[in-house]
C-alpha cells in the first residue's frame, strides 16, 4: 500500500460511456495513477466489495460515481462508497439526474421486466423470467433486486460535487483532475460543497457560435429533410434545440456539428426542473394564437418526454410516472 | 449549488433559516372568512405547529384591515420584536398595501410582510368547514415559508416629467387636456383626424337635456385651440412609446397637411375653389360631401384644412392646383412632408373613443341594401341643422318626409352573434331620435326595444317625456326588416317584423324609415393601440382598467390612464368625468415631482444569461432589451412591472425577480404541502 491518496470509480445503472470518457483523457490518466492509489474501479481492475467494506470510513479521498440507482446492489454500493469516501462526486448524467435509464421511471418495474423478457425483442416461448434468488446445492445464489424507480445518487446519499454530461467531456474531466491534484499540492482550494464542477455557469447557447435573433417559432422540424442554415440558431429554424436550457461546458458540440442539443449537460445553475423550464421557454416563443395552430406546432414534437426529460426525468420534480411512483 | 432536491423530499434550494420572529394574523373578514374557516384554530395551529419555523405569535381578529387590526400588528412588531409578518386575509390586490404600511409604521421594512389569501382562495370557494380550515392552514404555512426568504426592499425613486400626452381629442380627451392645462402644466393633444371634437361634434342634440351639441362642445374646442399650455397636434398619430412612468419618450407622426399652418388664415377659399368632391365617410357618416382639401366642419379646431392626397386631382393627374392659385396667403405646399416629432412626457391619457358598430353585419336588418334603413350616426347628421339636409329628416331620396318611423334598439349589442355587452347609450339615443322625429316631422314613431335602460340622472324622466309625446313602444327583438310586402297596406313600405312580447304576438309594422340604434364597439385598431402603449384589452376589445370599481381610469401600466369610451361604452357625462379624473391623477403625479415605484422587479444575471433571446419578445411592458455587444439581455428596472413572464420563460434560470425568486416560490409550495410540519402535537 502506498501512501498516495486513494481513488475509486464506480458504475451503477449506466452505459459505460463515463468510464470511456475518463480513459479518453489520454495521458492525463497517467497523472491519476501518479497521484492516486486506485483502490476500486471495477471496470479497470479486479476488486471485491468486501475489500471496500474492510476499508476505513473516509479513507478514499475521491470517488467518481457514475450511474443511477436502479437496483439494491447500486444502492448498497452507493451507501458504502459514501461511507468510505471523503469526496463523492456524482459523475455524469446518470448519477446526476438519471439520464436515459431514468426514462424507465415512466413504467413500473414489472412493465420493464416484461418489456425486456417478453416483447418483440425477446423470443421467450416458455415465459422464463429471472428470479432474484435460486437454490443450488452450493447454497442460495442471488441477483440484485430491481427497485421501483431509478434514483439519482443524491436521492440516496449525500453528494459533494456534481459533474454533469453524458458523458462528461474529456477536457472537463482533465481539468477537474488537475484541480484536485492542485488542491492536494496546496495550490488551489476546493469549491464549496454542492457545487457543479467541470461545467459552465450559463447554457449551451453561450458557447454556441450560431447567430441568433428574437425568436418566433411557427413549426418544429427534424434536422433531416430541410436545408439548415449553418450559421443561424437551430431553434430559430424550428429545430427543437435544447441548448437554451442546458448547462454550458461542452463547447456546444452538437449545435456546432449541426445537430440540436439534446440536453446531456442538464439544467443550468439554479434551475430545479429542466423539462419544465424548457417547456415554458419553447411555449413562450411559439408564434400562434389559435388553439388549432398551437396544436399543429406542438405536434412537431412527437415525443415530449424524450424531448424535454431525456436526461432529467429521475432528477426532475416529476421524478417518475404514476405507476412507478406509487410503488416507490 | 446543487440542482437536485437532495435526499429529503424538499423542493426548496436554500436551507431555511429558523431565526426569524414571525407574527401570523388571521382575519375573520366579518363572516366572509370566519363563516367557513375556523380562524381561531388556524391562528392557534400556526402558533403551535409553526413555532419551529419562527412563528412567535398567532392571532385572529374580526377585521385585520381596520385601524384596530393594524394597531394589533404594529404593537406586536414593537413588543415582540417581530421580523416578519404573515397576514391571512383577502387578496393582496386589496390590502397588501394596508398591511405593508402598518409594518412600515412600526419600523419594519414593508416587504417583510406577506399577505396570503384565505378569502378568495379559501372561504369563498369552499363550503366544507373542516377542509377549508385545513386548506387555510396550508396557505398560512406557505406564507410563513415564503416570508422567511423575503428580503427588505427599498422603493425605486424616479422623477416625473411635468408634460402630459393626451391621445384622442373627443370630449374625454378635451376635458383631460383642459384640466391639466388650466392647472398650469403643458399638454400635447394628439388627434388623428383633422379636427378635435370626436363623435360629439357630429350630433345635433344631446340627451337627456337636448342641448345643442355644438353649442356646448365648440367653446371647449376653442379653449383647447387657444390655450397657451396646449400643443395641439391634429392629423397626427403616435407611432411609438418608450420609457416608463414619469419618463415616456413618444414618437408622433405629424402627417403632411400640405397646408402651411403659419401662413393659413383659415379663410376657406381653397375648399371653396377645390373642384374635387369626395363622399365624407367620417364626419358626415357618408351622407354628405367634402372637398379634397377640407376642414371637416366649419367650427373645426384647428382651423387649418388638410389635403386628402389620395383624392386630390393634382396628386392623381398632375394638374389642377386650384387651391394654390386662389390661396391668398400662399399657404398651400404640395411638397410638404410628414414630420416626426419626439415628445418627452411624464404621463399619458388615452382617450381614443369608439367606433360605431357596423350595422351591415346584421344582414336581416337590411342596412346597406334597403336605402331607408339608417344608422344612428347617419340620423345624427340628418337631424343636424348644419348637416347635409340642413336638419330636415327625410328619406334617402333627400326630399320625402317619412310618415312612420321605426327605431330599433340594441343593434349589435346584447346579442350573442355580435357583442354581448350593452352599449349603454343606445336606449337613450333611440329615445332622443324618437323625440326629434316627432318634433320635426310629426310622423308616427315606433321604438322597438328589448329592455329599456334609462339609468342615470334625468334619463328616465326623458323616457317618460317621450312616452307622453305619443311614441309607440313595442317590446321585442326585431326579427327582420324587409321591403317585401305581404299585405296591400305594406306596399311601398319597409316592414318591421317583430314579436311583441307584451302583446304576445307576431307583428308586421309598415314604416317609411328605420333608424338602427347601433351600438358602440372598440376602435378597429384598439388592439394595436393597446400594444403600442403596453396595455391590454378585454376579450371585447375595450381597454382594461386597473380595477373595475375602484380604479376605472388607471391601467396596469403606471403613468398611463384611460378616459371615455376607450374603456367601455358610456355617455358624455361619464366620459367627461373620466377625462377630469384622469387629469386629477396626472396632476397628482406631477405634483409629487418624483414617485416611488414598487421594487418588485426582474433582473438578469449577466453571467448566467446565454443571450439565447427567448425572453426578448415576451415582456408586455417592453422592458427587455438585448445588448448585441455583450450578447446578453437586460431588464430596464423602471419599465419592468414585475409580472414574472420572463422569469418563468428564461430557460437558463438567469432572470430572477425580487420578491418572487425561485427560492421564495418553491419554499411557498413546500409550505403549502406542509413538508415542514413536525409530527402533529397530540393534545
Ligand atoms: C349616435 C350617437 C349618439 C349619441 N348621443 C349622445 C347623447 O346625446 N348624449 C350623450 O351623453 N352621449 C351620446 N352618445 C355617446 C357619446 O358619443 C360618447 O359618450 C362620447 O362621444 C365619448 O367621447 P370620447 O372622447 O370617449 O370618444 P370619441 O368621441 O370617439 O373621441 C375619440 C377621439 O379620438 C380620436 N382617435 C381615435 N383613435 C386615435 C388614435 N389612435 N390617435 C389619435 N387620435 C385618435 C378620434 O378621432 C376622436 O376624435 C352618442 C353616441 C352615438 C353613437
Ligand atoms: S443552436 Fe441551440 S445552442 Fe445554438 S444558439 Fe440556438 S438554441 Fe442555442
Ligand atoms: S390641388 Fe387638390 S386640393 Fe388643391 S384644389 Fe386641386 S384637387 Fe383640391
Ligand atoms: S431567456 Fe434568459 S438566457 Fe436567454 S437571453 Fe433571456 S435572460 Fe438570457
Ligand atoms: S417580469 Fe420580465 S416580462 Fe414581466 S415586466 Fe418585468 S421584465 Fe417584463
Amino acid at each position: 500500500m502506498s501512501d498516495k491518496p486513494k481513488f475509486a470509480m464506480y458504475w451503477a445503472a449506466s452505459c459505460g460511456g463515463c468510464e470511456i470518457a475518463v480513459l479518453n483523457t489520454n495521458e492525463k490518466i497517467l497523472d491519476v495513477d501518479a497521484n492516486f492509489d486506485v483502490v476500486f474501479w471495477p471496470v479497470a481492475m479486479d476488486a471485491k466489495y468486501k475489500d471496500v467494506e474492510a476499508m476505513q470510513d473516509g479513507s478514499i479521498l475521491l470517488t467518481l460515481f457514475n450511474g443511477g440507482i436502479r437496483t439494491d446492489e447500486n444502492e448498497h454500493i452507493a451507501k458504502l462508497l459514501r461511507q468510505k469516501s471523503k469526496i463523492l462526486v456524482a459523475f455524469g448524467s446518470c448519477a446526476n439526474e438519471g439520464c436515459v435509464p431514468g426514462l424507465a421511471n415512466l413504467s413500473d418495474a414489472r412493465e420493464i421486466v416484461h418489456t425486456a423478457f417478453n416483447t418483440v425483442s425477446t423470443d421467450n416461448p416458455k415465459q422464463v423470467y429471472p428470479m432474484t434468488s435460486y437454490d443450488v446445492p452450493e447454497g442460495e445464489i442471488c441477483i440484485p433486486k430491481i427497485l421501483p424507480t431509478l434514483k439519482t445518487l443524491d436521492q440516496v446519499v449525500d453528494v459533494d460535487y456534481y459533474m454533469p454530461g453524458c458523458p462528461p467531456e474529456s477536457h472537463q474531466i482533465a481539468a477537474v483532475i488537475d484541480l484536485v491534484i492542485q488542491v492536494l499540492q496546496g495550490k488551489a482550494e476546493l469549491p464549496p460543497k454542492g457545487s457543479v464542477i467541470g461545467a459552465g455557469n450559463s447554457t449551451v447557447c453561450d458557447e454556441c457560435q450560431r447567430a441568433r435573433n428574437v425568436k418566433t417559432i411557427t413549426s418544429f422540424n427534424r434536422i433531416f429533410g430541410q436545408e439548415i442554415d449553418p450559421d443561424l440558431c437551430l431553434l430559430e429554424q424550428g429545430i427543437p434545440c435544447n441548448g437554451v436550457a442546458t448547462r454550458s461546458g461542452c463547447n456546444a458540440r452538437c449545435p456546432t456539428a449541426g445537430a440540436q442539443c439534446i440536453g446531456c449537460y442538464g439544467p443550468a445553475e439554479g434551475v430545479v426542473d429542466y423539462g419544465a423550464r424548457l417547456v415554458s421557454a419553447f411555449a413562450s416563443v411559439i408564434d400562434a394564437k389559435e388553439p388549432d395552430e398551437i396544436d399543429r406546432i406542438l405536434d412537431g414534437i412527437p415525443d415530449p418526454a424524450g424531448q424535454f426529460y431525456r436526461f432529467n426525468l429521475a432528477g426532475s420534480l416529476l421524478r417518475a410516472g404514476k405507476s412507478a411512483w406509487e410503488k416507490a | 449549488m446543487t440542482q437536485h432536491g437532495g435526499t429529503s423530499p424538499k423542493l426548496a434550494l436554500s436551507e431555511s433559516k429558523g431565526e426569524e420572529r414571525i407574527g401570523v394574523y388571521v382575519c375573520h373578514c366579518g363572516t366572509n372568512i370566519a363563516g367557513v374557516v375556523d380562524v381561531q384554530e388556524v391562528a392557534e395551529w400556526a402558533a403551535a405547529q409553526l413555532e419551529h419555523r419562527g412563528v412567535v405569535i398567532g392571532r385572529e381578529y374580526k377585521f385585520m384591515c381596520s385601524s384596530l387590526g393594524q394597531e394589533l400588528i404594529e404593537k406586536d412588531i414593537k413588543e415582540l420584536e417581530l421580523t416578519r409578518v404573515v397576514v391571512a386575509a383577502c387578496s393582496p390586490h386589496l390590502h397588501e398595501h394596508t398591511f405593508r404600511t402598518a409594518c412600515k409604521n412600526a419600523g419594519l421594512n414593508p416587504y417583510l410582510c406577506e399577505l396570503v389569501s384565505i378569502r378568495e382562495q379559501v372561504s369563498w370557494v369552499h363550503t366544507d368547514k373542516a377542509a377549508a380550515t385545513a386548506k387555510a392552514k396550508a396557505v398560512v404555512s406557505g406564507g410563513v415559508e415564503r416570508v422567511i426568504r423575503h428580503a427588505p426592499l427599498e422603493p425605486l425613486r424616479v422623477p416625473i416629467h411635468p408634460d402630459t400626452l393626451v391621445v384622442g381629442g373627443g370630449i374625454a380627451g378635451i376635458q383631460s387636456a383642459l384640466e391639466i392645462a388650466d392647472a398650469g402644466y403643458h399638454v400635447y393633444l394628439v388627434e388623428r383626424e383633422p379636427s378635435i371634437g370626436g363623435h360629439m361634434a357630429q350630433f345635433d342634440k344631446t340627451f337627456p337635456t337636448l342641448d345643442c351639441s355644438a353649442c356646448i362642445l365648440t367653446p371647449k374646442m376653442v379653449q383647447v385651440g387657444t390655450h397657451p399650455n396646449v400643443t395641439l397636434l391634429t392629423w397626427s398619430e403616435v407611432e411609438k412609446v418608450d420609457g416608463f412612468v414619469g419618463n415616456f419618450t413618444v414618437t408622433v407622426r405629424k402627417k403632411a397637411r400640405k397646408v402651411i399652418e403659419d401662413l393659413c388664415t383659415g379663410c376657406g377659399i381653397c375648399q371653396e375653389k377645390c373642384p374635387k368632391k369626395v363622399i365624407d365617410d367620417v364626419y358626415e357618416a357618408g351622407l354628405g360631401y367634402r372637398k379634397a382639401v377640407y376642414t371637416p366642419f366649419p367650427q373645426a379646431v384647428p382651423k387649418y384644412p388638410v389635403m386628402d392626397v389620395e383624392n386630390c386631382t393634382y396628386f392623381e393627374k398632375g394638374t389642377c392646383k386650384a387651391c394654390e392659385k386662389f390661396c391668398p396667403t400662399n399657404a398651400i405646399d404640395f411638397k410638404q412632408q410628414d414630420e416626426i416629432l419626439t415628445l418627452q412626457v411624464g404621463n399619458i391619457v388615452l382617450a381614443t373613443g369608439y367606433d360605431l358598430f357596423d350595422a351591415r353585419r346584421v344582414t336581416n336588418y337590411g342596412y346597406g341594401r334597403l336605402p331607408n334603413v339608417f344608422t344612428s350616426l347617419e340620423f345624427e347628421r340628418l337631424s343636424n341643422a348644419a348637416g347635409p339636409t340642413n336638419g330636415n329628416i327625410v328619406l334617402r331620396d333627400g326630399k320625402t318626409t317619412p310618415k312612420a318611423v321605426g327605431i330599433v334598439h340594441c343593434v349589435g349589442s346584447r346579442d350573442r352573434n355580435f357583442n354581448n355587452y350593452c352599449s349603454v347609450i343606445c336606449c337613450m339615443q333611440g329615445l332622443k331620435f324618437a323625440h326629434l322625429v316627432h318634433e320635426r316631422t310629426g310622423a308616427i314613431v315606433y321604438n322597438f326595444y328589448i329592455d329599456m335602460r334609462t339609468a342615470y340622472k334625468a334619463y328616465d324622466e326623458f323616457y317618460q317625456r317621450v312616452l307622453e309625446e305619443g311614441t309607440l313602444f313595442v317590446r321585442g327583438k326585431v326579427a327582420e326588416i324587409t321591403d317585401v310586402p305581404r299585405r296591400p297596406d305594406e306596399d311601398g313600405h319597409l316592414i318591421v317584423q317583430v314579436e311583441d312580447t307584451l302583446a304576445g304576438k307576431q307583428r308586421r309594422i309598415p314604416v317609411d324609415m328605420v333608424i338602427l340604434s347601433t351600438g358602440l364597439q372598440p376602435r378597429y385598431d384598439a388592439k394595436e393601440t393597446a400594444k403600442r402603449f403596453g396595455l391590454s384589452c378585454s376579450s371585447d376589445g375595450w381597454f382594461i382598467e386597473k380595477h373595475p370599481k375602484l380604479d376605472p381610469i388607471s391601467t396596469m401600466t403606471e403613468g398611463i390612464y384611460i378616459a371615455g369610451c376607450v374603456q367601455g361604452p358610456k355617455d358624455i357625462p361619464s366620459s367627461v368625468a373620466q377625462g377630469a379624473a384622469a387629469a386629477a391623477r396626472v396632476l397628482g403625479k406631477i405634483q409629487q415631482k418624483e414617485i416611488s415605484i414598487e421594487p418588485v422587479r426582474a433582473s438578469v444575471n449577466q453571467d448566467q444569461c446565454s443571450g439565447c433571446r427567448i425572453c426578448n419578445n415576451l415582456c408586455p411592458y417592453n422592458a427587455i432589451s438585448f445588448d448585441e455587444d455583450r450578447g446578453v439581455s437586460l431588464v430596464n428596472a423602471a419599465l419592468c412591472q414585475g409580472c414574472g413572464t420572463c422569469v418563468a420563460a428564461c430557460p437558463a434560470g438567469a432572470i430572477s425577480g425580487t420578491a418572487f425568486s425561485n427560492d421564495q416560490i418553491l419554499s411557498q409550495i413546500e409550505g403549502l404541502l406542509l413538508l415542514n410540519i413536525d409530527e402533529p402535537v397530540t393534545a
